[in-house]
């Protein structure tokens, strides 16, 4: 109940900042929607970066060290600094001079300009939406994910749940209905000027509590020599198995009188690998164990453990997303000078760093003393709920996690409702039909309506794995960002090039989501269905340009002739 | 030195595809695999060519095009014109 009552605590506490912001307002719908150019150096930092970390940083990094190990820092958490690196500096500095000169505000204006058509709005602004939906997706789910745990045994009689270990948590829906409402309150309040505001807080708190989270679990695992002495282990008949249980009483770990078996390795055992752990590493093995299927029945399940090395090198293609996220291109075409850029180029891979690094070791950590068969979305709050004893230290811990959710939606929230606003509405019935005053409306309606969207896809996907949701998202993204590339570095892209580009990506997107049924996919060794997205995009960008009317001088001019 | 930049990039490339310590589960500081560290530090040599990048290959040139004679008001002017969508 202490928990809950932090958190609740929390979240008035984020409401109040949001109001607050809201009376800073100039009352402008340029206010609203992109806080009249004032963002700065620190605010662009905290809103960058706290709107590419969310649930999929906390929570679903967790979840994925505790399936596959420590490779999953790599995979995406230190290819994502560079090619964000890469990303802000090739095209985000040139969106800015493109923004500052001729005004552009979102990144449907730049591409109908860029690319000389009316209809690439059009077709753009669906499958942007459609991309957007599912990070907002793993947001709302994770949230649910995160306060079950943590609430677990405060409610019995109101929330009596069929799995013991969340029996009385607050569940999923309502978890997820109160993260919604917040959300929408401050960004109806405050527009972007309120989401940058909120975005800045929750990151610095969920920072802060994650580096106090990790201090408390590595204290209760007994100190880091100890800790990495828990991760499951291989013993000589090739089981695997766990050495160290957890004393709820006590909130710390004990050595188990004999190891517990939680798995087999398929196939012979391979004495070699006696006391390897397999979550310190990356070697590919297959792991059969007992796991609870969705009616509660316990049911045998397989797990790969490590990484593929295709798998590890074509995960390369996923970070390109940044160069596409509509929220990061309204920042970048709106940033205040270009300057501004050069805080978020540095520090940008050192914060990935600090959030991933700790997140990555708990989840590995959590192999050793959580069974294999507990949800991965679940591992983080199982090990604070399990060894974090102070209630209000919990609440506070949960309270960063749900920052570092909150401050991913807002921004996607407010970014759908500003391009729906000016490149839908306004663009097709014209400026001067609506009052300023009415222009808001417009975007706050839309926004209820996404977060209704939102929050009931959410119910119907509560079971998704986060991380490989997030994946499906980043690899829409990815696809996309050749279109982005070439519209400003080669002159000869054309409208029909950018046409082709984006519906043969698409198209080959949709292939293979439908085919994975939007969990994790690879192609033969282990091949990311987005290498092929990208590839096909970029391919049909190339061809089709060559094969169509150059863009006119009046364009060229524009975009290229400094 | 842009040139020299852009092969950093690319060599960082391909040292993120560190297969020689793929099952190498030993610890560094005693608690940090090996697998783990590296990538740790690789997160933190990317801070460090976002610096160089910043001190010698900055696009002194964009931004001068881009605020030439038309300062933050002149754009504040289009907007306001309703040039573009967002007033």
């Amino acid at each position: 109940m202490t928990v809950l009552v932090v958190i609740l605590i929390y979240l008035c506490l984020l409401l109040g900042l949001g109001l607050f912001s809201g009376k800073q307002s100039r009352g402008t719908s340029k206010d609203y929607f992109v806080a009249s150019h004032s963002i700065g150096p620190f605010l662009l930092l905290m809103s960058v970066f706290g709107t590419t970390m969310t649930a999929f940083a906390l929570v679903g990094s967790t979840g994925k060290a505790f399936e596959r190990g420590i490779g999953v820092y790599g995979l995406m958490a230190s290819i994502s600094g560079l090619v964000h690196v890469i990303c802000f500096f090739a095209i985000g500095i040139r969106l800015w001079s493109y923004g500052m000169k001729h005004g552009f505000v979102t990144q449907i204006q730049f591409f109908r300009s860029r690319f000389e058509s009316n209809s690439i709005g059009y077709v753009l602004f669906p499958i942007l939406v459609g991309l957007v939906i599912p990070y907002l997706l793993i947001g709302v789910i994770g949230a649910g994910k995160t306060i079950l745990p943590v609430t677990a045994g405060a409610f019995p009689d109101l929330f009596p749940n069929a799995n013991p270990l969340w029996n009385g948590g607050v569940p999923p829906w309502l978890s997820g209905l109160g993260i919604c409402m917040i959300v929408l309150a401050y960004v109806f309040a405050g527009g972007s000027r309120g989401a940058a505001w909120a975005n800045t807080f929750q990151t610095l708190v969920f920072m802060a509590m994650g580096v106090v989270a990790f201090t408390l679990i590595v204290q209760a695992l007994g100190g880091f020599d100890q800790a990495s002495k828990v991760p499951m282990t291989v013993n000589e008949k090739g089981q695997l198995v766990q050495n160290y249980g957890i004393n709820k009483e006590e909130s710390k770990i004990e050595k188990l009188a004999e190891p517990k078996v939680v798995g087999t390795l398929h196939g012979e055992a391979d004495t070699s690998l006696a006391g390897y752990q397999p979550h310190f590493g990356r070697k590919m093995l297959d792991m059969d164990y007992k796991g609870k299927a969705p009616d509660g029945q316990i049911v045998d399940k397989t797990r790969e453990l490590g990484i593929p090395p295709w798998m590890f090198l074509t995960y390369l293609f996923i970070p390109l997303s940044v160069g596409m996220f509509p929220h990061l291109f309204q920042h970048w075409l709106t940033a205040r000078s270009a300057n501004t850029f050069k805080l978020t180029l540095i520090a940008h891979p050192i914060c990935i760093m600090i959030v991933w690094v700790p997140c990555v070791l708990i989840g590995a950590w959590a192999t050793g003393v959580i069974p294999p068969g507990v949800p991965p979305a679940a591992v983080l709050s199982k090990m604070m709920a399990d060894l974090v004893s102070n209630q209000v230290l919990t609440g506070l811990l949960t309270a960063g996690v749900l920052a570092a959710i909150m401050s991913s939606l807002d921004s996607q929230f407010l970014c759908l409702g500003t391009m729906f606003t000016n490149d839908i509405v306004l663009h097709k019935v014209g400026k001067d039909r609506f009052t300023d005053k009415q222009v808001i409306w417009i975007a706050r309606a839309f926004i209820i309506g996404i977060v209704t969207l939102t929050y009931l896809l959410s119910l119907w996907a509560a079971n998704k794995n986060v991380f490989d949701l997030a994946v499906w998202c980043f690899s829409g993204f990815a696809m996309l960002t050749p279109v982005v590339f070439a519209a400003l570095y080669w002159k000869r892209a054309t409208t029909a090039g950018a046409f082709a580009s984006i519906i043969v990506g698409t198209l080959t997107w949709i292939v293979f989501f439908v085919l994975a049924g939007g969990s994790e996919y690879t192609v033969g060794p282990g091949i990311m269905p987005v290498t092929f997205c990208v590839l096909a995009s970029t391919v049909a960008m190339i061809v089709v340009s060559l094969a169509t009317k150059p863009p006119s001088e009046e364009t060229l001019n524009k975009f290229f002739g400094r | 030195m842009k040139k020299l930049l852009i092969g950093i990039s690319i060599a960082m490339l391909i040292l993120h595809q560190d297969i020689w310590f793929w099952d190498d589960t030993n610890l560094v500081f005693g608690f940090i695999p090996v697998g783990l560290a590296y990538h740790a530090c690789f997160s933190m040599a990317v801070a460090i060519l976002a610096v160089l990048a910043i001190k010698f290959a900055w696009p002194n040139d964009l931004v001068a095009w881009a605020t030439a004679k038309e300062d933050e008001s002149g754009v504040e002017s289009k907007l306001n014109n309703n040039q573009y969508d967002v007033r």
